[in-house]
């Protein structure tokens, strides 16, 4: 039983890690397990959140569920 | 006429657009816009990542919109992701209609909105190490244009 954060951009060098699997549950909880810094990044605004491929609206609520992917999106690039 | 993909190695852009032009012989017009990776000083490399469940499905909604918006016979939109060099071409956007003025404004439309709004971040290596793009309040002025 596992799900899995994604990090895109920065976050990644600040995760040190592309992705981790971690235990489904409720997402509060799934961050908590995290350092600090990470979980205080993950959250703020102008980071975008998709579940399995779909943005949310917010982030508020989430529990994630075995094989579930969680992407963590900063603000793209304009080039 | 689509033809969307995300690239994992150089291409030529010539090419495609040779091929991309004999598949739509119906059209009278043929516009398309070619990037390429500035050489700015002191930038060795640019590294384009993505979000492989959500980038390309972006950039074929993106091609629906412009197909709905303007009468198009064809469109091409291929991104560069990895690391590429200074000069290496990294997007090549092209729109194919009967008469020029459709293609014109769908690549231009398409444009702006690639560049804010496509799932890629992008960095960029100087002699000081790796560092992350940050985006651009000209992309949000480009892309408010299209109302």
């Amino acid at each position: 039983m596992s799900a899995r954060l994604v990090f895109l951009g920065r976050l990644e060098d600040l995760a040190g890690m592309a992705e981790l699997a971690v235990e489904p549950g409720p997402l509060e909880q799934v961050l908590a397990g995290l350092p600090r810094e990470l979980a205080v990044a993950l959250l703020v605004d102008r980071v975008r959140i998709a579940l399995n491929g779909h943005l949310l609206a917010e982030s508020g609520g989430i529990t994630l569920a075995d094989g579930d992917e969680l992407a963590f999106l900063p603000p793209v690039s304009g080039g | 006429m689509r033809d969307i993909r995300l690239i994992e190695g150089p291409f030529d852009p010539a090419e495609e657009l040779t091929r991309f032009t004999a598949s739509v012989p119906q059209a009278g017009a043929v516009v398309s816009f070619m990037g390429q990776v500035r050489a700015d000083s002191g930038v060795l490399a640019l590294d384009i990542r993505h979000y492989a469940p959500m980038t390309l499905p972006g950039f074929r909604t993106l091609a629906e919109t412009a197909a709905r918006r303007w009468q198009l016979d064809g469109v091409l939109i291929l991104h560069r992701i990895g690391e590429m060099a200074p000069g290496a071409p990294i997007v090549l956007v092209a729109g194919a209609s009967r008469h020029r003025r459709d293609a014109f404004a769908a690549t231009d439309f398409v444009m702006d909105h690639l560049k804010g709004e496509s799932w890629l971040w992008k960095r960029e290596r100087t002699p000081d190490g790796w560092r992350w793009i940050e985006p651009r309040a000209q992309d949000h002025v480009d892309r408010a244009r299209w109302g």
